[in-house]
């Protein structure tokens, strides 16, 4: 090791594979990953978020998590987001190429794509 | 990307309890649900919840499983990982009962809610075999800041301003011995090394942090060297700790590989190399001059004091000798500041201490609180209380040179002077738990015959005092003691303490001396009732039977193995056949009659 140059290029590096032991990261996407949720093509949608997080290279500052049902499953694939401060963002009927508008204007623009959202796929 | 981490302690507690096995099975399992792509198994150290292994934790969640074995994995891969449903039967459950609720993070639980870590800060969190990992936690930092930004004493002045006082036992300010040894560097071949001889019954901490967080040592005695002008390290390991000494070579040759040991270490001219010894397991061996005596390939006997290891030390050069508990706290102090450290902790006491929780407790495993914390927050409420609703009636810290905490003192904050003013000592910081059922005579002599075995013999007070001072306890627990004996032993355990060469015959009859203070009712029961009132001390214990209980079955007979029980004539109203009685010449009271009695007919007093 011949600077601190180093070090620190090292620790960019890692740093993004060990965040998720951290839990300091600072959005949560959270898929709904119960038999429904499995049924309904909730793997795809993970696997689109995992990629596309990874792609946009926010791992540092992006989980993506997976959970249970939640309860609402003739709406599934449902995947929700967490971020501090502000109310939790529920998008339902979910699938791999929503997910890419969701991490461009969502996590990445920080504008939610509302017609995706529970509560606009309920009323409409 | 990985989207989840399955972590696996491979600690000593759970690699006994099969963790490798389960670690393989993950890998194994991970694979074939095709899930290896996002998921990552990792090998950590120890969570601190042996009691509880083989542990497994599941991250982003945090989800502690606890006592997972092979055959649950498939399960906890296919609905957490997979499905993303916690497998609820073997998260962890707070082992105080009456909790019904699991607890899905390990954060929340009660055994590590109040505790904070930090020299155990990245054990059960990074692989300790991946140096990639450590750096990702800011390791080697502090290094990095102290030889770029950093003056030699203005990183002594940081750790004087700490308070840091050295966790291994005396608990001397860590920045004064850097300070001692600091003169006139570079004309002078110095070292520094570290005590990495563990040898408290019960005590593992530093095993912990050697196999759970290796380079956090290197990077912290690389910070001494320069601090102090050295240019080369040993660390001093018990060779009964194959997987930290293990994981410690392997993080010292990466460290070598990356350059942070070695030659111009970051560009600066800064040269520092490491290696290990190994202890052959004599507990003398943990005493400072013992210790360099071994590395220097002598017999492990310690030698007079003064002169102190910072004027002559490892090869009759200025050496700074610390604990692995204290090095592990270095690198966070330099990075975070003297102000940020000793802000925990008490006036005298600053930062957290590391306890092994043992005995006759529910958590028995690590645990790390700031200091000042009360004995009773730490049986209570992390320690989960006694089993079996048993009533607490002692703890015993520093091991065999500490002494025993009564219940009445359960309140005393914890930390180095409040222990030394009843008594006992922090020492590496074993804490035993004991309940009613311990007889404290006994305590003593087990710790006694500890220290009388592990003697170097090389002075008299040590080697022939506490062979006295045993066969006075002996003799007690015989059944044969008199009252003048306890103010003989009184006498003696101050002869040895005030003439002992080194530190272990200088504490060696704390024990005896702490519950001589504070159970010395025992003692008397023992020497003039004849009585062991805990109904440990087989020699004065009566087994008896009940005739009007014995139902005559005869089972007890058959399975004393002294023959001392025999048909009685009498025969109980209502029942059949003659009753038992037992020869107390004959019995040896190994118990086997009572235990086996299924009617409550034996009893022992």
């Amino acid at each position: 090791m011949k600077s601190l140059a180093e070090l620190a290029a090292i620790r960019e590096k890692m740093k993004d594979k060990v965040v998720l032991r951290e839990g300091t990261s600072d959005t949560r996407i959270v898929v709904g990953m119960a038999t429904c949720g499995i049924a309904a093509g909730a793997r795809p949608v993970l696997s689109a978020f995992v990629e596309g997080i990874n792609n946009e290279g926010l791992a540092s500052s992006v989980t993506v998590s997976q959970t249970g049902c939640i309860g609402i499953c003739q709406y599934e694939p449902v995947v929700e987001v967490f971020q501090p401060g502000k109310e939790k963002v529920t998008y339902v009927k979910m699938t791999a190429e929503k997910v890419e508008k969701v991490i461009a204007e969502h996590i990445k623009g920080g504008k939610v794509v509302e017609e995706y959202t529970y509560n606009y796929t309920v009323k409409a | 990307m990985i989207r989840a981490h399955v972590l696996c302690c491979g600690g000593t507690g759970c690699t006994s309890s099969g963790s490798l096995k389960i670690q393989e099975a993950f890998v194994r399992e991970i694979e074939k649900q095709g899930l290896a792509e996002e998921v990552k198994v990792v090998q950590t150290g120890c969570f601190g919840l042996c009691a509880l292994g083989p542990v497994v934790i599941l991250y982003p969640d945090g989800t502690f499983y606890s006592r997972v074995e092979e055959k649950d994995v498939a399960e906890i891969v296919s609905e957490h990982l997979l499905k993303g449903r916690p497998v609820e039967r073997l998260v962890y459950n707070e082992a105080s009962e009456g909790s019904e609720e699991t607890h899905a993070s390990l954060n929340d639980t009660t055994f590590y809610k109040s505790q904070h870590r930090l020299a155990l800060r990245n054990c059960g969190v990074i692989n300790p075999e991946n140096i990639e990992e450590y750096i990702a936690m800011d390791g080697y930092a502090a290094l990095g800041k102290v030889l770029t930004e950093m003056t030699p004493d203005e990183v002594i002045q940081t750790i004087l301003d700490s308070g840091l006082r050295g966790r291994g036992g005396g608990g001397f300010p860590t920045g004064l011995k850097w300070k001692f040894a600091s003169g006139n560097r570079g004309n002078v071949k110095k070292y520094v090394a570290c005590n990495a001889d563990e040898g408290d019954p019960g005590a593992f901490m530093d095993r912990s942090i050697l196999e759970g967080d290796p380079h956090a040592l290197i990077e912290a005695m690389a910070i001494a060297a320069y601090a102090i002008g050295a240019d080369e390290g040993y660390v001093y390991v018990r060779a009964e700790y194959p997987i930290a000494v293990n994981r410690l070579q392997i993080a010292i040759d990466q460290a070598k590989e990356y350059g942070l040991l070695g030659n111009d270490i970051f560009g600066t001219g800064f040269n520092f190399d490491l290696s290990i010894r190994l202890g052959a397991g004599a507990f003398v061996c943990g005493e400072e001059t013992a210790l360099m005596t071994s590395i220097e390939g002598n017999r492990g006997e310690p030698r007079p004091r003064p002169p102190f290891p910072a004027v002559k030390g490892l090869f009759g050069q200025p050496t700074v000798l610390n604990n692995v508990e204290t090095y592990a706290n270095i690198p966070q102090i330099i990075l975070k500041g003297a102000d940020w450290f000793n802000q925990i902790g008490t006036e005298k006491s600053k930062g957290t201490k590391v306890f092994a929780l043992g005995g006759k407790i529910n958590n028995t495993g690590l645990v790390e609180v700031p200091m000042g914390t009360t004995l009773r927050h730490i049986i209570e409420e992390i320690g989960g209380g006694i089993p079996n609703g048993k009533k607490f009636k002692a703890a015993q810290t520093g091991g065999p040179s500490g002494g025993c905490i009564p219940a009445h003192l359960i309140d005393t904050p914890i930390d180095y002077d409040n222990l030394m003013a009843i008594g006992s000592m922090m020492g590496s910081g074993g804490l035993i738990v004991m309940d009613e059922d311990t007889c404290m005579v006994d305590i003593a002599r087990f710790f006694l015959d500890f220290t009388v075995d592990e003697s170097c013999g090389k002075c008299t007070p040590c080697r022939v005092g506490t062979k006295r001072l045993l066969e006075l306890l002996d003799k007690i627990i015989a059944g044969n003691g008199e009252l003048e004996d306890l103010d003989r032993m009184e006498e003696l355990c101050n002869y040895i303490k005030s003439a002992s060469l080194c530190g272990l015959g200088q504490t060696a009859p704390n024990p005896v001396l702490s519950t001589l203070k504070y159970f010395r009712d025992e003692y008397v029961a023992h020497i003039v009732d004849k009585k062991c009132p805990a109904g440990v001390c087989k020699s004065l214990l009566q087994f008896k039977i009940d005739a009007d209980k014995c139902i005559g079955c005869g089972k007890c007979a058959k399975q004393c193995p002294a023959d001392a029980i025999t048909r009685t004539d009498y025969i109980a109203p209502g029942h059949k056949l003659a009753s038992f009685t037992i020869d107390t010449t004959k019995c040896v009271k190994c118990g086997a009659c009572m235990s086996g009695c299924k009617f409550g007919a034996i009893s022992k007093s």
